[in-house]
């Protein structure tokens, strides 16, 4: 056997273990005996995690005018296994609560961590954490988190800007990069790029002594992370648009909704009554935010976005267009009106007879539409007035309606544009132009939201396209455009030389005699507008006014809706009007008008309407 | 006995490292220390069951086992699920499993029982080769998971068949190897030749009579030269970018403290910490902030480090070397040449286990994930070795049976 030979080698074996024993040992001697620059004194030194946040992105109006900033604000924080033999009565005096409510704050601390920091009072005034700051030596376990709070230098555009607030438990574990007491962004543009703007928390280790004073940053910060800064936003709104609007809004129900036709971007997305965004910051956000909540006028509400009202006579330019392409209808095509007396529908409106388009348009003839509309559906190129309508249908859709946009618009809902399955259940089958006759003007079960309204208006304005609306035009480091679809053309089924005839209409809404909107002419711009006035089953109707301007070169186009206002060219359309004027010449000057349009109170004695 | 020592102190460690602050149950299955028990209830049986059964069970079902873990790798392969980048896991509901782990002993298994027929010549060419074709064959399966660090451990037979006879000149010639590989990494090719063609000029020239044996000496530059330029290409090519840079980090070549060195860093100063008496049972500062990466698993010493400080960590070296000690002492008084090398092959893994883990932790060898023998948290490691042990014990018992 050779194996015999060989059982010495065993000697060699365990010797090459112990070579490896003793080498461990005294490299271990040396690592925590010898060499003090791994030791710490755990009996002295605790070291503290400290994250440090970083300052969420800013955002910027379309002239680079800040909206939103931060501010310094201060958390105390607590780690509880630190919280030994503390005076409670100190801490009670510095931070002005009662035992009772430290008892509570500790205990829920405790529960979630002995060894992990935990907010103990949150946002701190400077002038508090002053007096904080002096007696904190005394206190173990308590330090101070600088945090960052949302501020904003105009009070407005609080629906799309939106808030932040503390994560609640399913957003922390929908995304582990959130930890209990961050901040995320709760709704609107802060919701909607919560990603960019929230930049990376860094995270600093940092040495503190059993009296709670700060060492000095553990290692020399080699293991410190730098909290990287969220990315600016740039957004289309133009804030001094949205001021004014919201001013001339005030004691108002209702939206304006202002795009630049040429890209799409949103000039001024207001609802009103609004609110003011510095409310919902800070210690007072929830307060406030109940407050705001428990409103009847429903503050909290984005009317621009998720109002929905009929369109009324603004729609009859979409009815007419449709007839204009389907060569069912042509600018010389005349139809009498007989007022009041009209079947099946009556004219609100007084003026001549018959009247063509142009005239149609400009003096809002319902029973002239109806005619159009019931020439779209019955035409004769379709087996019957349902293969008809589903054509009319499909030309209305590519407008925009019915549908979200689906861009970084904040809650934004669909309305309502009925299809042939909607009216077979409706009426079980048995339907035709006449029995939904309320569309030729924009009555009925069509729903639209201001903000496809504006869009409309801006339609018509580029002669048969539009860019879906959105708020952001440029973020902080990326050159591309952030989401291509933003500038993804939409071509509506409508030629454009059909648009012509209906601008034209338009222009006259304002500039000829019999214009509804004729009040409003300014010489230096050429307005293009239409009226409308919404039935309301509630109360008062609700005045409507979509516009673009300048007619050859349309740098605005905008919708307004004011709630049971009446007219449509009693509020809306002036307020059009004034917007246009502020957008493109800077200052109004039409100083009267203004001051009557901002002091008008259609709040009061309405009330009742307001409970529904 | 040790090894229900270390198994308590291990359990302890990953229930410090891994425990929250309130710990209401410690049978809470959610938390690691709560699985980890349930592992070490399981390993408990398995060691029972071990004795129970007749030792010549596992002497006659050798090659079965060695193939059906074959089997098992080659199926993890198809099969398995990825985790940490190491496709080496079979999900079973909650629990995963790795055959790798397995495939040790049965490994160890396979080698006794063929190196123990009678048969077999160690001086034979067919021996070396089939042995070290026992052992290359899983070691390449494991290797195609990407888990290396458990492919190495197939190194460690090397002490087993260096006791049954390999010549140590292979042993010597794998050392040089690796100084030639290391030196290539750390200077320049061109270097390392220089002074190999100045030695070989020395001996030449200053040692007469090796002037006769001159041509194995120019063989052995050669393949030398061959080697330090295919280990080079190796290192710059082969190697995958991670391992390569915990390689540059061990050998102080790259200073990356957020990167590969991060672990072995953090993992000094946890230990460092600890001093000479450490900071107590469950009061280690830094290893409850999850300081250091993988604290429960492969970096378990660094808990120990800090909570019991050097003393602890000397006596649980000191378990290990009598373990292993004790292990061959039992292996040399076996009548059975098959226990015989089995024990050496369980003496091999451990020891390989140890001295990588170990030394991985304070910075004397590449950062490998393979876990320390009994203390790391993991079923399948916690299993695999309790099975090598206690095939082995039961062998023990059973040596005066055989004739």
């Amino acid at each position: 056997m050779y194996s015999t030979d060989y059982s010495s080698r065993k000697n060699i074996i365990i010797g090459v273990f112990l070579l490896v024993a003793i080498i461990f040992i005294i490299r271990l001697f040396y690592l925590q005996v010898i060499n003090s620059s791994y030791k710490l004194s755990a009996d002295n030194i605790v070291l503290r995690k400290v994250r440090e946040y970083p300052p969420r992105g800013l955002i910027y109006d379309r002239y680079g005018n800040l909206m939103v900033f931060n501010e310094a604000a201060y958390d105390l924080m607590v780690i509880p296994r630190q919280m030994k033999d503390v005076d409670t009565s100190l801490i009670c005096d510095i931070t002005g609560i009662d035992k009772l409510t430290f008892e509570k704050k500790l205990t829920k601390a405790k529960r979630y961590s002995y060894y992990k920091p935990s907010t103990f009072m949150k946002q701190i005034s400077k002038k508090d954490i002053g007096k904080i700051q002096e007696k904190l030596y005394q206190i173990p376990g308590l330090f101070i988190q600088t945090r960052t709070l949302r501020q904003y230098p105009y009070p407005i555009a609080g629906h799309l800007l939106g808030s932040i607030g503390e994560v609640n438990k399913r957003e922390i574990e929908k995304d582990n990069f959130y930890k209990p007491g961050d901040y995320i962004g709760k709704s609107g543009i802060e919701n909607y790029y919560e990603e960019y703007l929230r930049g990376k928390s860094g995270l600093k280790i940092v040495e503190v002594d059993v009296h709670n004073r700060l060492k000095g940053k553990y290692s020399n910060g080699k293991f410190d992370t730098i909290a990287v800064a969220g990315k600016d936003l740039f957004l289309g709104i133009d804030a001094d648009l949205q001021l004014y609007g919201e001013q001339l809004m005030q004691n108002k129900k209702g939206s304006i909704v202002a795009i630049e036709p040429k890209t799409g971007e949103l000039l001024a997305l207001i609802s009103s009554p609004g609110y003011n965004p510095n409310l919902l910051v800070g210690r007072e956000r929830s307060e406030n935010y109940s407050k705001l909540l428990k409103d009847t006028l429903i503050p909290l509400m984005n009317r621009a976005t998720m109002g929905t009202y009929p369109p009324g006579s603004t729609f009859k330019m979409v009815n007419a267009l449709v007839g204009l392409q389907d060569k069912t209808l042509n600018k010389f095509t005349e139809y009498g009106c007989k007022g009041q007396l009209s079947a099946p529908i009556k004219c609100t409106h007084d003026h001549k007879t018959p009247l063509n388009l142009s005239e149609a348009i400009e003096q809002s003839c319902n029973p002239y539409f109806w005619n159009t509309y019931k020439r779209i559906l019955e035409n004769p190129s379709y087996s019957s007035s349902h293969e008809g309508y589903e054509h009319w249908y499909e030309n209305v859709t590519s407008f925009g309606f019915g549908e979200k946009f689906k861009t970084d618009i904040p809650f934004e809902v669909k309305g309502n544009m009925p299809d042939n399955k909607y009216f077979d259940k409706l009426y079980r089958g048995s339907w035709n132009a006449l029995t939904v006759r309320s569309l030729s003007i924009g009555q009925g079960e069509i729903l639209v939201t201001p903000i496809q309204l504006a869009n409309l208006s801006a339609i018509i304005a580029n002669r048969g396209y539009y860019y879906p609306p959105h708020l952001l035009t440029k973020m902080e480091g990326h050159d591309e455009v952030l989401n291509p679809y933003f500038t993804e053309k939409q071509i509506t089924s409508i030629d454009p030389d059909n648009f012509d005839i209906v601008r034209t209409a338009m222009l006259d809404v304002f500039e000829a005699e019999y214009g509804t909107a004729r009040w409003y002419k300014l010489d230096s711009i050429k307005q293009c507008g239409k009226t409308g006035t919404v039935q309301n089953p509630h109360g008062d109707d609700h005045s409507i006014f979509i516009a673009f301007a300048p007619m050859d070169n349309p740098q605005i186009a905008i919708s307004v809706i004011v709630e049971n206002s009446g007219f449509g060219s009693k509020w809306a359309a002036p307020i059009a009007s004034l917007l246009i004027e502020k957008y493109l010449s800077g200052e109004p000057q039409r100083k009267a008008l203004e001051k009557r349009m901002m002091d008008g109170n259609l709040l009061q004695g309405d009330n009742n309407n307001n409970q529904h | 006995m040790i090894y229900s020592i270390l198994v308590f102190v291990g359990w302890l460690s990953i229930f410090t490292a891994s425990a929250g602050e309130d710990v209401s149950t410690l049978l809470d299955l959610n938390t690691r220390y709560g699985k980890q028990l349930l592992w070490i209830g399981f390993a408990i049986l398995l060691a029972g069951l071990i004795l129970i059964i007749d030792a010549e069970f596992f002497s006659t079902f050798s090659y079965v086992f060695y193939l059906g873990l074959l089997l098992l790798l080659v199926g993890v392969l198809i099969f398995g699920s990825t985790v940490a980048g190491s496709k080496s896991w079979f999900r079973i509901g909650g629990f995963a499993i790795q055959p790798a782990e397995f495939a040790k002993f049965a490994t160890a298994l396979a080698m006794a029982k063929y190196l123990s027929a009678l048969n077999v010549n160690m001086r034979a060419l067919k021996t070396k080769v089939i042995s070290m074709g026992i052992l290359i064959l899983p070691a390449l399966l494991i290797l195609l998971q990407n888990d290396t660090g458990s492919a190495l451990v197939y190194f460690s037979f090397g002490i087993v068949l260096f006791r049954e006879g390999f010549s140590g000149l292979l042993f010597i010639a794998v050392l040089m190897m690796a100084t030639l590989f290391i030196t290539t990494i750390l200077f320049s090719e061109t270097l390392v030749i220089s002074v190999l063609a100045g030695i070989v000029f020395i001996i030449l020239i200053f040692f007469k009579k090796y002037r006769k044996n001159w041509k194995p000496i120019f063989g052995i530059m050669v393949l030398s030269i061959a080697f330090v330029f295919s280990a080079n290409y190796a290192f710059e090519n082969v190697l995958p970018a991670h391992q390569k840079n915990r390689i540059n980090v061990l050998l102080g070549i790259e200073q990356d403290l957020r990167g590969a060195g991060y672990n072995v860093n953090q993992s000094k100063i946890a230990i460092g910490s600890g001093g000479l008496t450490g900071k107590g049972f469950r009061n280690g500062v830094l290893t409850r902030y999850n300081f250091v990466p993988e604290q429960s698993t492969d970096f378990i010493f660094c808990t120990i480090g800090e909570e019991w400080g050097f003393l602890g960590v000397s006596v649980l070296i000191l378990l290990f070397m009598t373990l292993l000690i004790r292990i061959i002492l039992l292996a040399e008084r076996q009548r059975s040449k098959f226990s015989r090398i089995y024990g050496y092959g369980v003496a091999s893994i451990l020891f390989f286990h140890f001295t990588i883990n170990i030394g991985m932790t304070i910075g004397l060898a590449p950062v490998v994930g393979i876990p320390l023998p009994f203390l790391s948290y993991g079923g399948s490691s916690l299993w695999a070795f309790t099975l090598l042990l206690f095939i082995f014990l039961k062998q023990d018992a059973n040596r005066l049976n055989v004739l």
